[in-house]
């Protein structure tokens, strides 16, 4: 196992890294509770779909230790959450959506009493039969959202061009987020009127926009603080609010301090996962496998309430092309509405449910044609010059698929280990290998043009140190880091100097949240202008002071040189404080040139592209359909990376989880509605032991062609998809137990179960 | 409940009854009122305020809350054990030493077991990283501090128990790795294991945790308290507690009892005290059986298999625990033992005659198990072990399958079948071991045999596995078991790596 990288290493770790090994750096649990800190445990509803008649709220407020209960009667505001489209109750009164729905919270000093009672609270819900999953409710039309079409070319063009024809079905499982910190905030009535919120959250400004709606107050008078989540990976984008809201409900109250936080079993039965999706798809494409066609109904599991289903859906439409042109394409998009968690983002935010269907697709048009998939999929990769336009419209302009996929097949030796294991299948009776390469093309920015903006403040004091604060959350992805780094190489100072300090909608307002890997293009960018703005502020001064232009100005090592004199940074801040220089400044960010429709679907989404590919190697038994990842080769583009150990390690954290998402991690619903999979006992997310044998991790070399932050690039979601050259290469093991033809039928994850019952399939056909 | 903490040095401690004593930073702590089911994360946390341990599952399946005990082995050295916090009652640490993160550093310099994970750029989110530190720290008092090398299946075994979300994990074992790099740092096991023993010395009396250090105290106890919850290492009754909410009133731990520590080697049998650890019993049976390596490195998670006990694998008696269809397979006996009419009454029973039903035992009232005697295997032995479950390490079975036979010839002359997740207790496969009994050692017979299993259980649907995937691989596992002998070329996963 090695990681390389192109550029120089930075020295420092993670700006956490000293505290996170000691224990020492706090979250939001480990606060020093204030004298007369009442704790909330939520009551949830036992069945999955129904009307609430009774909830015995007296019998709970009567126990001992038990301070009283928050209910739908204790909220002085909306009874809606402030969601986008205001779908959600704050406590179910009435019907009920989903098992797990939280109807009300029991308060207590000690908060295992809260919790007893809470689980214990008597309840008459009039049941009814649930909406299990996403076929279930398009077959009711049942939709929390209306359905949404693209189509670009001629689909019967199309289909008149194709030799062959295939058709499909994709199982794709949810996947919790299982971030190891459960979700939390710490509510506390101040004076004047004035709120303080400790929240585990990706999106301070949401949550303070929540929790006003909810207590009927101005956001002015609510302030988020967030210094470190552990993790996030969007569970705590909207999920984070609602603890909020419950948490301040609770305040209102009992005018006291409350803590709400979700143990393990209550935070994976109450919040959204990942979204199922179940497809269906018809392809049509020459002897070449050349697609001429692609007809996509993608059914999405969103849960009872919209919450972020909409641009999740769109995402997966975004993203039904991944790295490859499509002449004539139609995608139908249904949100529908079940009797589950509200599905949420979760890094990728659709876009793998997208992206896995068309490298399916690729994987089972070269078993129908009897060629290497790598060849199938370098067939279809978008063109540089034509052959390069999304379906939604937009340009490519920075495609680099083909050299970096030729460059990774070179250095992974793609094609002899491909001979090597066909050699070694026809000799192995038990056990098949399979090899997979698969690209991924994901797009930077968030869809909704408005969020992508940020604002940042600088502070230089006159010691000479440095403090930073930006609208960006820190959930471990090393976003202060390299926050803090822009700004150290902004002003020529080393990174020592540079400290953060916690997310705080006191200090930036209206704050997009830290999601779609946008963090450091946008919250870096904002740092960067204040510090540009300060460091002009201290060049014009020096410039008056020592006749020299601003431009022979030099922040460098520490130092601010002119032509006459050198300064050490800390003198220079001195001397122009004294000149009454401001040496502070706030610094904004929009991201330029992105536009985009949303009800045609079509424009400049995206500002850039992130590109990468993976190589696995697996080996199935066809006894009992377990398997082992043997080797995985990537080459990822971060573009010119601000700090390549970060780097890689979310390139890294972000392939396994994905490898997670599609082999190990399986959420069982019984037939009542009921999560069954309820706790790390049940729900398998990967272990040390679940990374390849071989691992090698490179990263790729050029900067970015946009003018993003460093000549960096995005990193956060894009490295997700990479795990789909696993279940890619489960597939082509699965395939070649016979030489079949037809496509390979395994849904996603790919358990042991599945994939035996999907070896038993090929057996069968043909 | 009021937790009256009081940090003293040794000299000045007195003889008082009732009270929890542990050492921690040099330090004595002395808790008095603390709750038989107080679990020694919720102390740490909640009692104390020590919070640079987390908690992330409160099952014992995700280590963020592992921290480090240390039992004084004699006046010199000590036993480290890393555990999770969440699911260990409180009281069970008692005359122990105890290092959470925050404890590691010496004269303001890092552990290597924590310079190495910061170098290694082993964090993200940080939020596993104390559970992992502590896991890397109790690997570094085995291996490093002893000047032993350290070899990937120890560093990827020691961090079985820790789930992170964020890294991938390579950074971290590349970490684990380096800890060699950085200047060795020692516990000052002597100073530690001296006070240690000058607080075992101090009765540890509390009403309603009993923590017995004789066999004769441990039965008479249990026939008194037969309401009593016993409890070893805790990994399945904590998980009541903290999942279940169950309350327990009065608590018999019997992880302290010398008799029921001992593994002894005689000419017919291996005997494991019922309270030996899971990890020692295993490597034990390893010595003559090296088959059960690997499969014990299947067996939960590192913390786990520290704390937990081949005993209380059995005595719980739950379905899916993976040594039973191995010692039932291996044709283990357990003896139980009982306090009556003033005299020690002791009997002895086949494991496959142990389960009456879920989670039932022959087990009366006021017996315990002793211990449990596993006979050694003959030159003519071969076992296969097997686990199917969704993700290799530290899952619970969907199937587990244990295969001794003993070949006379080309005779299958002994077969035995041991199996968990088919029924509702372990069993073995009687019916198919008759098939295959006597017989030819041939692939029609074994063909037969896998026709018998899949007829011979009707086992459920469950969130690990339908019953139709348990049949099915019931019989593939014969097939395996066949190939896997009448084969060279790799037939299992495992013999490619």
């Amino acid at each position: 196992m090695n990681a390389i990288d192109a550029f120089p290493r930075p020295s420092n770790s993670h700006e956490s890294a000293v505290g996170h090994v000691q224990g020492t750096a706090p979250y939001v649990d480990d606060l020093p509770l204030i004298e007369g800190t009442l704790h909330g445990v939520v009551v949830l509803s036992s069945r999955a779909a129904g009307t609430l008649s009774h909830v015995d709220w007296e019998w709970a407020q009567a126990q001992e230790g038990v301070s009283g209960v928050v209910a739908g009667r204790d909220i002085p505001g909306s009874k809606k959450l402030a969601t986008y489209v205001a779908d959600e109750d704050i406590f179910a009164e009435d019907q009920i959506e989903y098992h797990g729905q939280v109807l009300g919270l029991v308060v207590a000093q000690r908060r295992e009493v809260a919790a007893r009672v809470a689980n214990a609270v008597p309840m008459q819900i009039e049941a009814k039969a649930p909406t299990l999953n996403a076929r279930q409710a398009y077959a009711e039309s049942s939709f929390v959202l209306p359905s949404v079409h693209l189509q670009r070319g001629m689909l019967d063009d199309g289909w008149q061009e194709s030799v062959y024809r295939l058709s499909g079905k994709l199982e794709v499982g949810g996947q919790e987020h299982f971030y190891l910190e459960g979700q939390v905030a710490y509510a506390m009535k101040q004076a004047d009127g004035q709120w303080l919120i400790y929240s585990s959250t990706q999106h301070p400004g949401e949550v303070q926009h929540w929790v006003a709606h909810a207590l009927d107050i101005s956001m002015h008078q609510v302030r988020v603080v967030c210094r470190r989540m552990g993790g996030g990976f969007g569970g705590k984008e909207t999920q984070a609010g609602h603890l909020a809201v419950w948490a301040a409900l609770a305040a209102n109250k009992f005018n006291a301090p409350v803590k709400v936080r979700l143990d393990r079993k209550d935070d994976m039965l109450v919040t959204g996962k990942r979204h199922p999706f179940s497809h269906e798809w018809h392809v049509g494409f020459d002897t070449d496998g050349k697609v001429k066609v692609l007809d996509s109904l993608q059914m999405v599991h969103c849960g009872h309430s919209a919450d972020l289903s909409g641009p999740v859906a769109d995402r997966a439409i975004f993203h039904t092309d991944n790295a490859y042109w499509l002449p004539a394409v139609k995608v139908t998009s249904h949100r529908c509405k079940t009797n589950t968690q509200s599905h949420t983002a979760f890094r990728g935010f659709g876009g793998p449910q997208g992206v896995i269907l068309i490298e399916t697709v690729m994987g089972d048009i070269a078993r129908r044609l009897g060629k290497d998939a790598l060849d199938v999929r370098l067939q279809n990769l978008y063109g540089i010059q034509d052959r390069n336009v999304t379906p939604y419209g937009m340009k490519i302009e920075d495609n680099i698929l083909k050299t970096l996929i030729t460059q990774l097949a070179t250095d992974c030796q793609y094609r002899s280990r491909r001979e090597e294991i066909k050699q070694w299948n026809s000799q192995s009776r038990n056990l098949k290998k399979g090899l997979a390469l698969t690209p991924v093309k994901f797009g930077i920015s968030f869809t909704a043009t408005q969020f992508n903006q940020a604002g940042a403040l600088v502070s230089v004091f006159t010691d000479g140190s440095i403090l930073v604060n930006h609208g960006g959350t820190e959930m471990g992805q090393g976003l202060h880091t390299k926050v803090c780094l822009v700004v150290a190489r902004t002003l020529g100072v080393s990174e020592q100097r540079v400290r953060i300090t916690a997310s705080d909608t006191d200090k930036v307002a209206n704050a997009s949240a830290t999601a779609a890997s946008s963090g450091t293009d946008l919250n870096g960018r904002a740092a960067e202008n204040a510090a540009l703005q300060i460091k002009k502020n201290i060049a014009l001064c020096l410039a008056q002071s020592d006749g020299c232009s601003e431009n022979e100005v030099l922040f460098m090592n520490d130092s601010i040189v002119t032509p006459q004199h050198k300064r050490s940074f800390q003198e220079a801040v001195q001397f122009a404080y004294k000149q009454r220089v401001q040496l502070w400044s706030d610094g904004f960010y929009a991201t330029p040139k992105i536009n985009y429709d949303p009800k045609t679907l079509t424009g400049r989404p995206f500002y850039y592209f992130s590109y990468g590919a993976a190589c696995s190697e697996v080996a199935i038994d066809l006894l009992t359909g377990e398997y082992r990842l043997l080797r995985t080769d990537i080459l990822h583009d971060v573009g010119r990376s601000i700090h390549p150990e970060i780097d890689i390690g979310q390139v890294e954290g972000g392939f396994l989880q994905g490898v997670g998402w599609l082999t190990t991690e399986e959420l069982v619903w019984d037939q009542h509605g009921k999560l069954l999979t309820q706790g790390a006992s049940t729900y398998k997310i990967p272990t040390a032991a679940d990374l390849p044998e071989t691992l090698n991790v490179r990263l790729w070399t050029e900067e970015n062609r946009e003018a993003n932050v460093g000549g960096s690039k995005a990193v956060g979601e894009p490295p997700f998809m990479l795990g789909i050259s696993v279940f890619e290469a489960l597939r082509d093991a699965v395939g070649a137990v016979k030489d079949s033809i037809r496509p390979v039928e395994l849904d996603a994850p790919a358990t042991p179960e599945r994939v035996l019952h999907a070896i038993a399939r090929v057996r069968e056909t043909d | 409940m009021e937790i009256a903490r009081q940090t003293k040095t040794m000299s000045q401690t007195t003889n008082r009854d009732g009270v929890l004593r542990f050492w921690k930073r040099g330090q004595l702590i002395e808790l008095n009122n603390v709750l038989p089911d107080r679990m020694l994360l919720d102390l740490l946390r909640e009692d104390l305020q020590i919070c640079d341990t987390k908690e992330g599952c409160a099952a014992g399946d995700c280590g963020a809350c592992t921290v480090v005990i240390a039992d004084a082995v004699d006046g010199e050295r000590l036993k480290f054990q890393a555990i999770n916090s969440c699911i260990r009652p409180a009281h069970a640490i008692h005359g122990m030493a105890l290092w959470t993160a925050a404890d590691l550093i010496q004269e303001g310099a890092l552990h290597p077991a924590q310079e190495a994970i910061v170098q290694g750029h082993g964090t993200q989110c940080g939020f596993c990283t104390p559970g992992i530190v502590m896991s890397l720290f109790s690997l570094y008092q085995r291996t490093c501090a002893k000047d032993e090398d350290l070899h990937k299946a120890d560093v990827i075994d020691a961090l079985s128990g820790n789930l992170c979300r964020c890294t991938g994990y390579r950074s971290i074992v590349d970490a684990a790795f380096s800890m060699h790099d950085y200047p060795k740092v020692l516990e000052k096991e002597k100073e530690i294991a001296s006070q240690l023993l000058k607080m075992q010395s101090c009765e540890h009396d509390v009403v309603n945790y009993k923590m017995p250090r004789e066999l004769l105290a441990l039965l008479q106890l249990r026939t008194q308290h037969q309401e009593a919850q016993l409890v070893a290492g805790a990994t399945d009754v904590g998980i009541w507690v903290k999942q279940g909410m169950r309350h327990l009133s009065h608590v018999i731990d019997v992880h302290r009892v010398r008799e029921l520590q001992t593994i002894e080697l005689f000419d017919d049998y291996l005997c494991i005290g019922a309270a030996v650890s899971l990890q020692e019993a295993f490597d034990a049976l390893a010595k003559e059986r090296p088959k059960v390596n690997e499969f014990a490195a299947r067996f939960a998670g590192w913390p786990i298999r520290q704390s937990g006990t081949l005993g209380g694998n059995i005595a719980n008696g739950s379905p899916i625990g993976d040594s039973m269809p191995l010692l039932l397979a291996l044709d283990a006996t357990v003896v139980l033992k009982a306090w009556r009419n003033s005299k020690v009454m002791s009997r002895e029973l086949a494991l496959s005659e142990f389960y009456l039903g879920y989670k039932k035992t022959a087990m009366l009232p006021d017996e315990v198990l002793v211990c449990i005697k596993i006979p050694r295997p003959s030159a003519n032995e071969w076992l296969g072990l097997y686990k199917i479950s969704k993700r290799c390490e530290d899952d619970i079975s969907a199937l587990c399958m244990a295969i001794r036979l003993e070949m006379r010839d080309q005779i299958l002359d002994v077969v035995r079948i041991g199996l968990g997740g088919v029924a509702a207790t372990p069993v073995r496969a009687m019916k198919t071991e008759c098939i295959l009994q006597g017989r030819e050692d041939a692939h029609a017979v074994w063909k037969e045999a896998q026709v018998t299993i899949a007829a011979e259980f009707d086992p459920i649907s469950d969130l690990r596995a339908s019953g139709a995937y348990r049949r099915e691989v019931l019989g593939n596992l014969l097939e395996r078991a066949y190939l896997e002998r009448a084969h060279q070329a790799a037939v299992r996963l495992e013999d490619l790596s």
